[in-house]
């Protein structure tokens, strides 16, 4: 009898991976999306120590090299640039920063635009009106000037990029949490955990924050692909990442001088971009049902069928 | 509705005035623009009757005092690189910017729209699938990657559109199309959303036992509800291209407000910048009250 | 043979679901002639809305599929005319209207021109369907017509609304109208005001009326035959009165014995002594609003006190109240004796334990992200003196039984559960605590009759094991008439008349409260004639 009782909780957490695994394959596109981005996230703690001597190593007779030709070798599959480096290893290697740069952007403004949310959801204080307020003066900038300005001014790094990102996009976090909390706050089930004593922490925590958080998420992983556009977007405008460090839209902005002759220059970091924003669209889309207990039968019908 | 319109007028107004001082003073910690201006050789009298013209010797406080009591009688100060009113500049990017805008945006609403509502009647369908695909790769795409396969594509391999300036409707193409893309996927994937939300909403069956017809049941009942989320989506959109175009603006040398913008900084032209960011302010907030009309004559039950 | 005006053969609609294949109706038969009344009674998941929506080709294809059977409009088979053909009959010759009319309605658009859009669509020129949608609205009784067509769904009351989708039914005069569930969201009062005005233009019009219900009241109140479901079947169908007197069925005798207000009325209890809780002279605000109104109420231990009112009497601010979720703007709560608004935070904290709630919608008030060990024990969590930690998955399992579920159903997710036996799940959390007083908000009008009796059979029970009092919170007497002890009847934020359930039921003082009883529906066709009669007479006494 106790043994059993120590096995449950045991085949229970293999178990929950398993469905996770399932509902994902129940949904080949963003099953292929999250390979893919589990790939880039490799290639970004690997790649840099695994190929950034490839990636510097200037080979003046490869100047410009033509794409799937593997005479020189497997890493300028993708041709090599204007210094003769090879294409491939200069992609993998610069996933570090393209990934880097939008993750910490993401997690400073989501944990600062939730907090903010929560605090102006559920407290009926001023302080709720003070931190609206100041999100509509963050939304009423224009954002992607204010980042163009800024770092013009601040001298481009990568701490400075992920600053003005950061803040450019707390408003997004800052209203969703508040709306939802605004909704949940109503909702009887948290009536019921006043009823029986619960604490205001105890409430925001553990009655509020699950039932925001799914949705939060969702918008963390779409945000996450528009920050990348956005700091390729400054780093391609040449305010952004600056050499030697590189990122893909550095690399696609380099390339642009060489379009006539050698288009493979930018055309496959763009492609990295492409295809990772793309995924974390679809991984977005799939969240967005997995997360939600009511709709998650979907994917878990589909997944039984597919074993 | 006039306090609502105070209330945001407000709002914009603080964000406003902090953002003229930060560019203010952060732009004259950058350094002096004279050398940028005068050629090398330029003799030391020159370059300080340069700084004199433009005030550049007086203390930064003094320079803000004289800029606001300026701005106070209608002045925004003169450009420095083309020697003319600087707001005169700055109207006459925006206007070449607003047509870039109002052309593209038409263009995404109505077909976001109709391809958005024609897939949500047929959720699973072929057209939904291929609709929905489409507009998450449009949705996922950097727009300077698009401009320059656009450009290597249709200028440099087939020689069919030109690549910069204004002149003819040719000129237009490229950065209309560039500038669509992104738009349309992410507004066609909310009217999707929000479209078959709408559908399975009770009053569309009211309408279909009312008899209905299928066209007015999507287009007449259905559409009005479902375009209350849309608008949101269209308006954060006109705006990211009224400020923001300044990549596409870049690279297809399209004389507008963000390519103005960043030259202007690029060469130090202040009068310039702050106008343009004056006047971009100035767009997003009637942007964003036309959102807000726009909201209220859709829905009724919408009173500010 | 004649034909009949609607007829529908041997129906059977199966659905695709998650859960595989479900058949909703099999089977089923029954006919409507001119001028009749037939009601299709049954609980939720019955299928009585089925074979009416495939009526109104309202069935979703796929997931829906019709796999066999007919429907005959005048002896034509509907399921062989074209989709034109179909839209063409829909709302010209059958009209629907719905429970909820607020979502049936479209928020957007006028009411005038959404019932002008019935005529228009059915090919009548737009300056005539405009004449005609006055006409229509001033027919149903909406106040100042010409105001009315300007103005919006949610500019209306509930009853309103309602009256305007009867309204643009009745528009092209269709020959049949089809109610589902027409007065179910009503106070009673406008429930007998919108079935009389149905009744009225039924004798205008002559159309056939099919009633779509889970309200034997209703039934008994407006119906001329009666057929009803059980699990996609038709377990019986005749003469409503007969069917009422002399059911055959077993399901129909359990329904009929599960319908609220004929058991014994309990005996008047001693009220001597401390009294568990007090209220005494509460107030409150929402804004401009005064929703509470100087309110007493005293409730003993072991006692239920019912309080009954129509929407907006201030019924569920007063549950608010006593709870403090909302805190009144005056008077004062006293529980045995001690003032709960000036307690410290710390002693209101030990006494939450001794109060507790069941609120009416278990759906909402069970978070959905917690299973049910976590939202039992959850009590226990914020409580650590109840119980130590190591008892905790006993005693789920135990108060699980109690309520009538089983143990193992602890792992479970609100969403897995019906709606009953979530309910179950609330009222075992609220025992999780072991209160003193338990304060059910509307915890049982939510569900369907028979389970109502199981719910209210559950609380009946755990009073008497535990001394529970309860503050039952309602709008619909019967439920009350079997299971308080006192009533107090609630209108704008005041209390009308308060007195034990024999004082209120047979010898009420007050025309309020008299009305109310009045409007109130028996399932008892005989019954229910006789009262009618006797409140056409109260109404031509006091005029509105």
């Amino acid at each position: 009898m106790s043994d059993t009782r120590i096995q449950v909780p045991v085949v229970a957490e293999k178990g929950r991976i398993g469905t996770w695994l399932s509902m994902l394959w129940a949904d080949k596109l963003a099953f292929l999306a999250a390979l893919f981005l589990l790939i880039a996230l490799l290639c970004a703690i690997l790649g840099p120590w695994l190929m950034g001597d490839i990636a510097t190593k200037q080979n003046l007779r490869g100047r410009n090299a033509p794409p799937f030709d593997l005479s020189r070798g497997w890493a300028y599959v993708l041709g090599a640039d204007a210094l003769g480096r090879p294409l491939l290893a200069r992609i993998v290697v610069a996933a570090r920063v393209t990934l880097l740069v939008a993750a910490s952007a993401v997690a400073a403004s989501a944990i600062v635009g939730c907090v903010l949310g929560l605090i102006a959801g559920y407290s009926r204080k001023r302080a709720a009106q003070w931190i609206m307020r100041l999100g509509d003066v963050i939304m009423s900038f224009p954002s992607l000037l204010l980042a163009v300005i800024v770092l013009y001014m601040l001298e481009p790094s990568v701490a400075n990029i992920v600053l003005v990102l950061a803040i450019t996009r707390i408003p997004v976090y800052l209203r969703t949490t508040r709306a939802e909390v605004l909704e949940v706050r109503e909702r009887m089930f948290v009536s019921a955990a006043k009823v029986m004593g619960a604490s205001d922490s105890r409430i925001i925590f553990r009655h509020i924050l699950p039932v925001v958080l799914p949705t939060l998420v969702t918008i963390a992983t779409l945000d996450f692909a528009f920050v990348m556009l956005a700091e390729s977007s400054l780093s391609f405008l040449g305010i952004g990442i600056q050499p030697p460090e590189i990122s893909w839209g550095l690399m696609v902005a380099q390339g642009r001088q060489y379009l006539t002759t050698a288009w493979w220059l930018s055309f496959w970091p763009g492609l990295a971009i492409i295809l990772t924003t793309l995924s974390l669209n679809l991984l977005s889309n799939w969240m967005r049902i997995a997360l939600d207990p009511a709709q998650r039968w979907r994917l878990e019908m589909k997944g039984r069928k597919n074993d | 509705m006039g306090k609502f319109i105070g209330k945001r007028a407000l709002a914009s107004g603080i964000s406003l005035v902090g953002l003229v001082i930060l560019v203010f003073f952060l732009s004259r910690l950058t350094g002096d623009p004279t050398d940028l201006y005068l050629p090398l050789d330029a003799s030391v009298e020159a370059r300080e009757q340069f700084r004199e013209m433009h005030g550049f010797n007086d203390p930064l406080i003094v320079q803000f005092g004289r800029y606001v009591s300026d701005l106070a009688q209608g002045n925004f100060g003169e450009s420095i690189r083309q020697a003319r009113p600087a707001m005169e500049v700055v109207l006459q990017a925006f206007g070449w910017t607003l047509q870039l805008a109002v052309i593209t945006m038409s263009l995404v609403t109505v077909a976001a729209i109709i391809v958005g509502s024609l897939a949500a009647f047929n959720v699973g369908g072929v057209f939904d699938r291929i609709a929905t695909f489409f507009s998450l790769v449009g949705a996922s795409a950097p727009d300077f990657w698009i401009a320059i396969v656009g450009i290597v594509l249709f200028a440099v391999h087939w020689h069919v559109l030109p690549t910069s300036g204004t002149g003819t409707v040719w000129h237009w193409v490229l950065p209309v199309a560039v500038l669509f893309i992104r738009p349309f996927g992410l507004i066609l994937q909310v009217v999707r959303g929000s479209m078959i939300t709408v559908l399975s909403s009770a009053y569309i069956k009211t309408a279909r036992a009312k008899g209905v017809r299928t066209r007015p049941i999507i287009f007449v009942h259905a559409l009005r509800n479902a375009m209350l989320p849309v608008i949101t989506v269209i308006g954060d959109q006109a705006a990211a291209i009224l400020n923001g175009a300044v990549v596409v603006e870049t690279i297809f040398g399209f004389p507008g407000i963000g390519k103005l913008m960043i030259d202007s900084i690029l060469l130090r032209d202040f009068p310039v910048v702050l106008a343009a960011i004056m006047v971009s302010a100035l767009a997003i907030f009637l942007m964003n009250l036309l959102i807000d009309l726009a909201y209220a004559m859709l829905d009724p039950r919408i009173r500010y | 043979m004649t034909d009949h005006l609607l007829e529908v053969r041997d129906l059977s609609v199966e659905f695709h679901t998650a859960a595989g294949t479900v058949r909703a109706v099999q089977n089923v038969s029954w006919h409507l002639d001119r001028g009749e009344t037939l009601a299709i009674l049954g609980e939720s998941g019955s299928g009585k809305s089925v074979s009416a929506l495939a009526v109104m080709n309202l069935i979703d294809m796929p997931p829906g599929r019709i796999t066999s059977g007919t429907i005959l409009l005048n002896g034509r088979d509907m399921l062989t005319m074209t989709p034109e053909e179909r839209r063409q009959i829909n709302g010209a010759t059958i009209a629907m209207i719905f429970q909820d009319p607020l979502a049936h309605l479209n928020p957007v658009y006028t009411v005038g021109w959404q019932i002008a859009e019935m005529m228009t669509t059915h090919g009548q020129p737009g300056d005539r369907a405009r004449a005609r949608a006055l006409e229509l609205l001033g027919r149903v009784g909406i106040p100042d017509p010409d105001a009315a067509m300007k103005k919006y769904p949610h500019e209306f009351s509930g009853g309103q609304r309602q009256r305007l989708m009867i309204a643009m039914a009745l528009a092209c005069k269709p020959d049949i109208l089809i109610a589902d569930e027409p007065t179910t969201a009503l106070d009673v009062t406008v429930q007998a005001q919108v079935l009389a005005l149905l009744e009225e233009l039924q004798q205008e019009t002559g159309m056939g009326l099919l009633l779509i219900t889970h309200d034997l009241g209703v039934v008994a109140e407006i119906a001329d035959r009666v057929v009803v479901m059980n699990a996609g079947e038709i377990v019986e169908t005749g003469n409503a009165a007969e069917v009422y007197h002399n059911p055959q069925h077993p399901y129909t005798r359990k329904l009929i014995d599960a319908a609220p207000g004929k058991g014994q009325m309990p005996k008047e209890r001693d009220r001597s002594g401390q009294p568990l809780l007090q209220a005494q002279k509460l107030q409150k605000h929402y804004g401009a609003f005064h929703a509470l109104k100087g309110v007493d109420l005293t409730i003993m231990p072991g006692e239920t006190v019912a309080v009954v009112g129509e929407s907006g009497s201030g019924k569920s601010t007063l549950a608010r109240a006593i709870l403090r979720l909302d805190d009144p703007d005056g008077g004062r709560i006293l529980y045995k004796g001690s003032d709960l608004m000036a307690m410290p935070p710390r002693d209101l904290f030990r006494l939450r334990r001794d109060l507790q709630m069941v609120f009416q919608d278990p759906t909402q008030s069970l978070n959905p992200r917690m299973t049910v060990f976590k939202l039992i024990s959850e009590a226990w969590e914020i409580h650590p003196d109840i119980l130590p930690k190591a008892q905790w998955k006993d005693r789920v399992a135990e108060l699980l039984v109690k309520v009538g579920l089983t143990p193992e159903m602890a792992k479970r997710y609100p969403h897995q559960f019906s709606g009953g036996q979530r309910q179950r799940i609330a009222i075992a959390r609220a025992l999780a605590m072991e209160p003193k007083l338990i304060v059910c908000d509307e915890a049982v009008s939510a569900l369907d009759v028979s389970i109502q009796a199981q719910v209210i059979q559950l609380l009946d029970g755990l009073r008497r094991e535990f001394g529970l009092s309860y503050l039952f919170i309602a709008h619909d007497l019967p439920v009350v008439r079997d299971f308080a002890d006192r009533v107090i009847v609630m209108k704008s934020g005041r209390i009308v008349e308060e007195g034990t359930v024999r004082q209120i039921f047979e010898d009420p003082v007050q025309p309020y409260t008299r009305a109310l009883l009045a409007a109130s529906l028996d399932p008892d066709p005989q019954v229910q004639a006789a009262r009618r009669h006797a409140r056409e007479e109260l109404e031509q006494r006091i005029p509105a």
